[in-house]
């Protein structure tokens, strides 16, 4: 038998490396912050609530790298979802349902086009969502070069929406100092991101299409050659990646009310960002959406930590993640190679 | 003919840039047979297969199948599983990032009720398949973790384990041991008895001998012939294979076999690698063939890997040419004149968008240092050398390597340690995937190395060609040398010392 002991397998140590760090940072605003409020849970509860859109855009961005591609023409197509929104109902007062539909399938469609190119023509992903990129940002400009934004005058249906409260139990909040208790509240963007997490979870554990792009990631070649279907998978993945996005843009929507030529720039590379700290391997094949949950959640702590701050320019948190960045691929690149060494 | 053909494949071409891979290439499987695909590294046995199970488009030719209207042209591999063709590939082909379990059923998972993969019923039919083998695994680790020889037959078990009308297998005993390759040939005798096809590509004699019932020689991309194993003696066989004659394998021993010890030139005191290989003491004279031989993971590939750096060693000293070596990288080795030839040619070995030129001389150029490149004639006049002497078999000395046969690269490895010149070259299966005729050069190359004063270390499943070029034997079992044959060197002598019956004086 020549079985090779591995104590932990990489991976895991890697999910659970962001996960305690996450924990570390939080703990760590917790007791600097305290008199900011930084503690009560209404302030993790907000983390979720301004990055619904990013979870759920990172989600898909994971599934696109764990074939070893990318997709970097999500931000431009957010800031595309949300002109198309503030412009149809804030302008032209069309009705909100149609509207988010019509938002979802040019997502679809966006997507077809992007992974027709990359799994059928076999174009370099990061070429092809370069051009997304651009037409995505070009298309924005073109709808309209104001900001625009949505009232509730002009659609209250989204407004409801996008002020609707989902109180938690009392006990999770506070009393304020005027002695009034503070109910800790989420808004249903909050669920839909975390109903996508798990759907993407379940989709990337339990089915045919989820393994696939694991063993796609893993070797390409391979896969072709166990019988998989590659081009489809990869077609499907960047779709897949698209529609999250899309998604993602709506609850952007929701959150910002507005659309603008200038919003979500670099939105693609907090996604990358997202998955990468959650434990995504660059070169595909390894990955998992729940590490780029906490990946999201460790981007919004130092948002946070630094808007507490108060003083500090809010770049200094770009430049955290920036470090937090080389920090875990530097750590995956000791994981790649430990595991070369041991065989 | 008989009406228990399942498959024919007539006039098959297939040509990539530069290189007429198939002309004319003829095959024919009947129901309940195994059928050897024979041929020279480089005669097309791999391109034919992937032609058939639609890897490769082709340019001619005609396939019929069994219950397939008109032709049956398979456009992706999914097609061919459809329509009972399962494969297995000359390099192994899994996905190392996936589970053992997952390696053996994706693409078609067990599900649940509701249509989603049921792991527990993959992990369990998983572990009952390897069980079935009798291989010793956890089906829910990483495949990466296994040794080549568990991931073949971790190919083989999937293949086998689809239902298929058709098994092809594309040189799967290259990295298996004589056990294992018995138990293959038993999965293979059953298939055979249920009425399964099965297509067996192989370089060892002996396996067509001891399971095949005929034989389709291909030469140079084209149909030389097919024959069935009992009007086929082995002269005649490896005739048919070169088209002319080779001159008798075990005659060439006799020119190199001096026993006389020289100088020292490795001495290792207590190397060990934790997991992997105990403590042990090695040395090895000036001018001598020394074999490491054992069963599959008996520890003979580590210990060459820990005599050699690559996995370095925890205990123990090793001194070259009476100065202590401590290596702390390959680079160190190689420094001090070493060479290595991996046994995972596709982890450690070549790198396939270069060209067979740049790979050739890749190992002297590391050596040498970057700040003295090889001039381009030299480069030239290096690679013309081993491509001659090897008989590799390219379009030019440009060919990027993975354009080349799996035996071809093997060689173009074999070429890049030679080149270095060693004074003590260590060869883990360097003969793997080689046809019939190169390996006696090799073999013959061995010897004359040795003859000039090199030190060779020399690795192999095959004992015959251990004792065709060796002149002592280090007796390997699970993880520790268990003790050293240096005379009467009979194929029976080294079996039973690598079994273990006790008869080489344990220490
Ligand atoms: N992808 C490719 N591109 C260009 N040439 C190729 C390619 N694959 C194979 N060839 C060429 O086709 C010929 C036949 O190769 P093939 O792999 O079928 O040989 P083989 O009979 O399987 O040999 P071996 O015993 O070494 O595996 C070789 O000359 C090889 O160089
Ligand atoms: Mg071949």
């Amino acid at each position: 038998m020549k079985k090779k002991k591995v104590g932990l397998a990489g991976n895991n140590v890697l999910l659970l490396i962001t996960v305690l760090l996450f924990i570390g940072m939080y703990v760590i605003g917790c007791i600097i912050y305290a008199n900011k409020g930084f503690g009560h849970f209404q302030t993790f509860l907000n983390i979720l609530i301004t990055n619904a859109g990013l979870i759920c855009v990172a989600c898909g961005m994971t599934c696109v790298m764990l074939t070893g591609g990318i997709d970097i023409s999500v931000g431009s197509l957010i800031a595309m979802d949300c002109m198309i929104l503030a412009v149809a109902m804030g302008r032209q007062g069309l009705p909100c349902i149609p509207t988010v539909m019509l938002v979802l399938v040019i997502g679809i469609v966006f997507g077809l086009v992007q992974g027709y190119l990359v799994g059928y023509l076999g174009i370099q992903p990061f070429i092809v969502t370069m051009a997304g990129m651009f037409f995505g940002r070009g298309m924005t400009a073109v709808i309209c070069t104001d900001q625009v934004s949505i009232t509730q005058q002009e659609n209250a249906m989204f407004y409801s929406w996008a002020n609707a409260k989902i109180t938690l139990p009392a006990f999770l909040g506070y009393t304020n100092n005027k002695g009034k208790t503070m109910v800790p509240f989420i808004r249903p963007t909050v669920l839909i991101a975390l109903v996508v997490v798990v759907a993407i979870w379940f989709m990337l554990k339990y089915t045919k299409f989820g393994r696939s792009l694991y063993a796609i990631g893993g070797n390409e070649q391979t896969a072709r050659m166990l019988g998989l279907n590659v081009r489809r998978t990869k077609l499907l993945a960047y779709v897949l990646s698209s529609f999250l996005c899309s998604i993602g843009g709506v609850l952007y929507c929701l959150n910002t009310m507005a659309g603008s030529v200038q919003q979500a720039k670099g939105f693609e590379m907090d996604a990358i960002a997202s998955s990468v700290i959650g434990g995504t391997l660059l070169t595909g094949g390894v990955g998992n959406v729940l590490g780029s949950l906490v990946g999201v959640l460790i981007n919004g702590t130092i948002t946070t930590l630094v808007n507490s701050n108060g003083k500090l320019l809010s770049s200094w948190a770009n430049i955290a993640t920036a470090a937090l960045l080389c920090f875990f691929i530097i750590l995956q690149s000791i994981f790649a190679k430990l595991k070369d060494g041991r065989k | 003919m008989d009406e228990n053909v399942i498959l024919t494949m007539r006039g098959i071409t297939k040509s990539f840039p530069g290189v007429l891979a198939l002309d004319n290439a003829s095959l024919k499987l009947r129901k309940g047979e195994i059928h050897a695909l024979m041929g020279e590294n480089g005669a097309g046995k791999s391109t034919l297969i992937k032609v058939l199970t639609g890897i490769y488009p082709f340019e001619g030719g005609e396939i019929e199948m069994e219950g397939v209207e008109g032709q049956a042209i398979n456009h992706s591999v999914q097609e061919a599983q459809e329509r009972g063709i399962a494969t297995v590939y000359q390099e192994v082909n899994l996905c190392p990032n996936l589970s053992v379990a997952e390696n053996l059923f994706i693409g078609r998972e067990p599900r649940t009720k509701c249509n989603t993969i049921d792991w527990k019923k993959m992990n369990s039919s998983a572990r009952e398949i390897m069980k079935n083998l009798d291989i010793p695994v956890d089906v829910t680790m990483n495949l990466e973790n296994y040794s080549v020889a568990i991931q073949q037959m971790v190919a083989i078990a999937r293949a086998v384990d689809m239902e298929c009308r058709i098994l092809i297998l594309d040189e799967p005993t290259s990295s298996l041991d004589d056990n294992e390759v018995e138990k293959l040939f038993r999965l293979m005798r059953d298939l055979k008895n249920k009425g399964v096809a099965i297509l067996f590509v192989t370089h060892f004699l002996e396996q067509v001998y001891a399971v095949c019932d005929r034989i389709t020689v291909l030469r140079n991309g084209q149909f030389a012939g097919e024959y069935t194993v009992a009007e086929m003696p082995r002269v005649k066989l490896v005739a048919a294979m070169l088209g002319k004659d080779l001159d008798d394998l075990a005659s060439i021993k006799a020119e190199g076999s001096d026993t006389v010890r020289k100088d020292v030139v490795v001495d290792a005191k207590g190397l060990s690698h934790k997991g992997t290989i105990k403590p042990f003491d090695f040395v090895i004279h000036k001018g001598e063939v020394v074999g490491l031989t054992g069963l599959l993971g008996s520890g003979r590939s580590e210990m060459a890997r820990c005599i050699y750096g690559a996995d370095r060693a925890q205990t123990g000293t090793l001194t070259m040419n009476g100065k202590e070596l401590k290596a702390k990288a390959p680079i160190d080795s190689i420094n001090a004149g070493m060479g290595y030839l991996p046994d995972d040619r596709k982890a450690d070995g070549l790198i396939g968008d270069l060209s067979v030129k740049e790979n050739i001389y890749l190992a002297l150029q590391a050596r040498k240092g970057m700040f003295h490149p090889l001039s381009p004639s030299e480069q030239n006049a290096l690679a013309d050398k081993f491509i001659e002497l090897l008989q590799i078999k390219t379009a030019s000395r440009e060919t990027p390597v993975n354009q080349l046969s799996g035996g071809n690269q093997q060689k173009v490895i074999l070429a890049r340690w030679l080149a270095t010149d060693p004074e003590l070259l260590i060869l883990d299966e360097p003969t793997r995937g080689i046809d019939i005729g190169t390996k006696t050069e090799i073999q013959k190359l061995i010897l004359k190395l040795a003859a000039e004063g090199k030190s060779v270390i020399f690795i192999s499943s095959e004992i015959e060609e251990m004792l065709r070029t060796c002149s002592r034997l280090c007796v390997m079992r699970d993880g520790s040398k268990v003790g050293e044959l240096d005379h009467d060197l009979t194929q029976n002598t080294v079996m039973t010392a690598i079994a273990g019956q006790g008869k080489e004086g344990e220490q």
